[in-house]
């Protein structure tokens, strides 16, 4: 039996070193609300497994002992109590002592986080919604205010405020690598300060069990140097690209006239629907259906064509159409660069 | 005390005052257990305590074995359940994207196994083992309030096949077992399944209240004559100071879910923002009962330590007084850490950091009570039996579970691990670690007790370590996939995330741990057809229970033991002194003054009934009835009352007409 705990236990080192290079992971910090928070984690562990570790000792000391078979229970050896009661005493003493300093740390990591958003120059509005992120770069000029769904490009190296509400139920906001959770409240807004010392792509999801597709509700942050950011802010201000081929233009059409319309929005066309995500960039996107499946055409259709089937209970409603308007919008949405 | 051999009879002191006083006239009394010779005291008692014969017999039982021993079976049969739950749910979840389960069912698959282990299973079978053992620890012939305690029971299993007969009928609940609003609000919980959430919550904890009611009177004021508050077994105190949480916890999630059925029945916006109400005036009410929770659970698996090592370890706890002001702490503090389930909601920081410490604190009376065992242990090498090797269980899990839990109670920290499996690993640990590996404990323990007869101890040396494998293997992964980014109530993950090994494994340790608790039935199966005779005291155990036979007789001693030890059969050897006086021909209790255990008055306990039963059906439609309409508890009312009255109704006993 020992060697099946052995066995177990080198498994999950085993399998512990593999993850580690995980893209969604408090262990891989790339921010420094992250790093703060992965160095707490590795401190407060080192520590428990130091007084686990007593623990244990103190336990199987008796294991070694004679037995005490013989002896009458209610005959006990006051002086040998008396040593007891003072290292009972002492180990109560340290367990205090160890709690006010873990207190302490925990006080000034939160000040350590507060401190990072204290020059946001970037204002990010983030909005739940089942099942998928709401995101409105807010700008003073408001032809520029932009709207997108579910990635967050942000500049690498410069704090950025994440405001987060919701408009159905509470979500929990959390990309791990970068920062801890804040929950998305209905009726209530939440801020978060968030900064990713390089360009790269950190994925997170819902926290907060939200419903049905809990589980679909990812969101990617995308960090990139500042002129690359302003570039995609601009690109993502135009209105959506006119379709080219005659398949593409059959699709804008059938976009239209289908049910697509009533709920999302294509910027520079009539489809004004606010209640699903903005699509007047889709094809510029790395994932569908808050980062359910890949962005590709397949993919496409196959969202389209089965919404309930890659994502049951998902608002997104089966619409009735034929192969070739399968076709026809799959291309048309492809082109919306 | 089934033998004749203990003679050293005393008269009760103030039970001649009593008659002096003229508290009962003389001319009302019938036969008591003075000279009496032990055959014909037997013959009464038997008599005058049984539970009636037949099925309406065994439905009007009061008897707090008969009740427990219900309570026991049903609360396994429980855990059963929601382990089946949970073994759905790791087979989902061994590896990404499988296909098993979708998200309807896996989200009522994660609620019923939440409700299930915390309100059908953890709770009740800790108040159950007190139901069993605390009359008998205090030495009494019965709880306070028999019909109250039947009663309970009934709305117990109303409550848990209310559930469960929608899970069958797949309208359970698919909100998690806290069903945060709006989520479970009118808007976003359509259907019944949220109300059926907040009914049975309200049934379950109605019975919790009426048992912890039941317990408080029962340790304060039915105690053996000199069993002062010094005296009294740590496992009643850990009894005692849980029922007090019961009583102001329990309160506050009835009302919580009292409102949330307002709001979706009636038209309430109680939590509703839109309208001027609040989302999180629901975690706050709910949490303030949801921590409490954890040491209403956690408390009486102490109270198990606390009596289980003193038997093996063949002396009385070291730091008596410790532990009891430690019970008392932890249930005082209980109530102040709410919070630090809400860190992520964006809370005001300074507040938040108070919680922080608050929480902190919580760890120093853990700490004490860890301490004081670990003393209690260090005077020789223990008798290692299967209760004992589950106690060790306990301290190699729950010190882990406490220690991850300090983890948790920092702020920053915690907004990375909240809702992930760090937490699932965390409470596991805490609640399988800290209680279930105790209740498991006392099941070898008290079973000898309970059937007079022992479990096998081989199988449960084997029951032992698949248990500690298979739940170490389940659990100490959870806590890397947590901090791999892996949240909670997810039915499934993409397999790029690289989650998917370390799930398989964990699934298998699930198997594994659930494959251990087959063993534990089979065990207790086995043990209850072919086990070796038990006797009265097969650990040679210091407190009242092992006093009288096993199983006891329904009046559970024969004469009123009096008290002169915290462990009395240790301090007289042989023979127990005992208080004579009671009447045999009518239920009576020996009732005793709160600190000193003065023997003050004698009482009548009640004679079975099936007006419980009656009462319980008639609360139970009224809250079946009440998930579709409001009106239910207007019509409702009326079967109450006549069931009620039938309850009360005068037996023309000459009390009565006083």
């Amino acid at each position: 039996m020992k060697r099946l705990a052995w066995i177990a236990f080198a498994t999950a080192i085993t399998l512990f070193l593999q993850g580690c290079a995980g893209w969604q992971s408090a262990l891989d910090p790339k921010g420094p609300a992250a790093s703060e928070l992965a160095w707490l984690i590795w401190f407060f562990t080192g520590l428990c497994a130091v007084v686990w570790v007593l623990v244990m000792i103190a336990l199987a000391v008796p294991l070694t002992m004679r037995p005490r078979l013989h002896a009458e229970p209610l005959v006990i050896d006051a002086g040998a109590e008396n040593r007891k009661l003072r290292v009972v005493m002492t180990a109560v003493g340290l367990t205090a002592v160890i709690l006010v300093g873990l207190t302490l740390l925990s006080f000034f990591a939160n000040r350590t986080l507060a401190a990072i958003g204290s020059d946001t120059a970037l204002t990010i509005r983030v909005t739940g919604h089942q099942w998928w992120w709401e995101v409105r770069y807010e700008d003073a000029t408001p032809s520029r205010i932009l709207t997108t769904a579910n990635e967050i490009h942000i500049p690498a190296g410069e704090p950025v405020r994440l405001l987060l509400t919701s408009t159905d139920v509470i979500h929990s906001f959390w990309v791990p690598s970068l920062s801890g959770k804040l929950d998305l409240i209905p009726g209530r807004m939440n801020v978060l300060d968030i900064k990713a010392d390089k360009p790269g792509i950190y994925r997170g999801q819902c926290a907060e069990f939200c419903g049905a597709q809990h589980a679909n509700m990812g969101t990617f942050i995308i960090a990139e140097p500042r002129a690359k950011f302003d570039a995609w802010w601009n690109d993502q201000l135009q209105p959506a690209a006119a379709p080219t081929s005659d398949e593409a233009k059959a699709g804008e059409n059938l976009f239209l006239k289908r049910p697509c319309v009533m709920c999302h929005k294509i910027g520079g066309t009539p489809a004004g629907g606010t209640v699903a995500p903005d699509l007047t960039h889709i094809a510029s996107r790395q994932t569908l259906a808050a980062g359910t499946l890949t962005m590709s055409r397949g993919n496409l259709a196959a969202w389209i064509a089965d919404p309930q089937g890659v994502k049951p209970g998902s608002h997104m409603p089966v619409v009735d159409l034929s192969g070739d308007e399968l076709n026809a919008i799959v291309a048309y949405l492809e082109g919306l660069k | 005390m089934s033998s004749a051999d203990l003679t050293s009879e005393r008269d009760l002191p103030s039970e001649r005052e009593a008659s002096a006083k003229g508290d009962i006239a003389p001319e009302r009394d019938g036969p008591r257990d003075t000279g009496i010779d032990d055959a014909s005291l037997h013959r009464w008692l038997a008599r005058t305590w049984r539970t009636p014969p037949g099925i309406i017999g065994a439905l009007s039982s009061v008897d707090h074995k008969v009740i427990a021993r219900r309570y026991l079976i049903t609360a396994f049969l429980f855990l059963c359940l929601g382990g089946l739950n949970a073994v759905v749910m790791r087979i989902q979840l061994s590896g990404p994207q499988r296909g098993l389960v979708g998200p309807d069912l896996y989200n009522q698959l994660f609620t019923m196994h939440g409700v299930t282990m915390m309100f059908l299973f953890a709770v009740p079978i800790v108040q159950a083992t007190g139901i069993y053992l605390v009359p008998l620890m205090v030495g009494t012939r019965n709880i306070a309030f028999p019909r109250l305690n039947a009663f309970s029971y009934w709305v117990y299993v109303s409550g848990g096949l209310f559930a469960w007969v929608s899970f069958a009928l797949a309208m359970a609940p698919d909100v998690g077992w806290f069903a945060y609003v709006p989520l479970s609000g009118p808007e976003y919980g359509p259907g019944k399944r949220a109300d059926v959430w907040a009914q049975m919550i309200t049934y379950t904890e109605v019975s919790s209240l009426a048992v912890a009611v039941a317990t408080v009177v029962t340790v304060f004021k039915q105690r053996a004559p000199g069993m002062s508050l010094d005296k009294i077994p740590l496992f009643v105190w850990a009894l005692l100071v849980t029922s007090f949480v019961v009583i102001f916890a329990m309160p506050a999630v009835m009302i919580t879910s009292t409102f949330l059925i307002l709001d979706r029945l009636v038209g309430t916006h109680i939590f509703n923002p839109a309208e001027g109400g609040d989302a999180l005036l629901f975690q706050h009410l709910f949490w303030f009962f949801g921590h409490p929770e954890v040491y209403i659970i956690f408390l009486p698996a102490t109270g198990m330590v606390s009596a289980i090592i003193p038997a093996f370890a063949r002396r009385p706890a070291f730091g008596h007084l410790g532990l009891v002001l430690s019970l008392i702490a932890v249930g005082f503090l209980s109530f102040g850490l709410w919070v630090h389930h809400m860190f992520a909601t964006g809370l005001p920081k300074l507040g938040a950091s108070f919680f922080t410490a608050s929480s902190m604190l919580i760890a120093i009376p853990n700490g004490v009570q860890i301490f004081c065992w670990l003393a209690t242990l260090w005077d020789g090498r223990p008798v290692i039996r299967t209760p004992l090797l589950f106690v060790f269980g306990f301290f190699f899990t729950f010190v882990i579970g406490g220690l991850t839990g300090v983890m948790l109670a920092s702020v920053p920290l915690d907004l990375q691990v909240h809702d992930t499996y760090f937490v699932v690993a965390h409470f596991h640990y805490v609640l399988i670690g800290g209680s279930v590996f105790p209740l498991l404990g006392a099941a070898y323990f008290w079973f000898p007790k309970i059937t007079g007869r022992m479990m096998s101890e081989r199988l449960g040396r084997w029951h032992f370590w698949l248990a500690m494998i298979g739940f170490n293997a389940a659990f100490f992964p959870m806590h890397i996939v947590g901090l791999w980014g892996m949240p909670r109530r997810v039915y499934t993950y993409p397999a790029e995330l690289g989650w998917g090994n370390i799930n398989l494994f964990i699934s298998a340790g699930a198997v594994l741990f659930f494959l251990s608790f087959v063993l534990f039935a089979f065990n207790l199966v086995h043990g209850a057809l072919r086990g070796a005779p038990a006797g009265d005291n097969p650990w040679d155990a210091g407190t009242l229970e092992w006093a009288t036979s096993s199983p006891p007789p329904s009046y559970n001693f024969a004469r009123i033991p009096v008290v002169t030890n915290v462990e009395p059969l240790w301090a007289e050897r042989g023979a127990l002194p005992v208080a004579t006086g009671l009447r045999v021909d009518v239920r009576e209790l020996l009732v005793s003054t709160v600190a000193e255990a003065h023997p003050d008055i004698r009482e009548k306990s009640a004679t079975p009934s099936i007006w419980p039963l009656l009462a319980a059906i008639a609360v139970g439609a009224t809250f079946l009835y009440s998930i579709f309409t409001p009106w239910a508890i207007v019509w409702g009312a009326a079967p109450i009352a006549v069931t009620l009255v039938g309850w009360f109704w005068p037996k023309g006993d000459p009390e009565d007409e006083e």
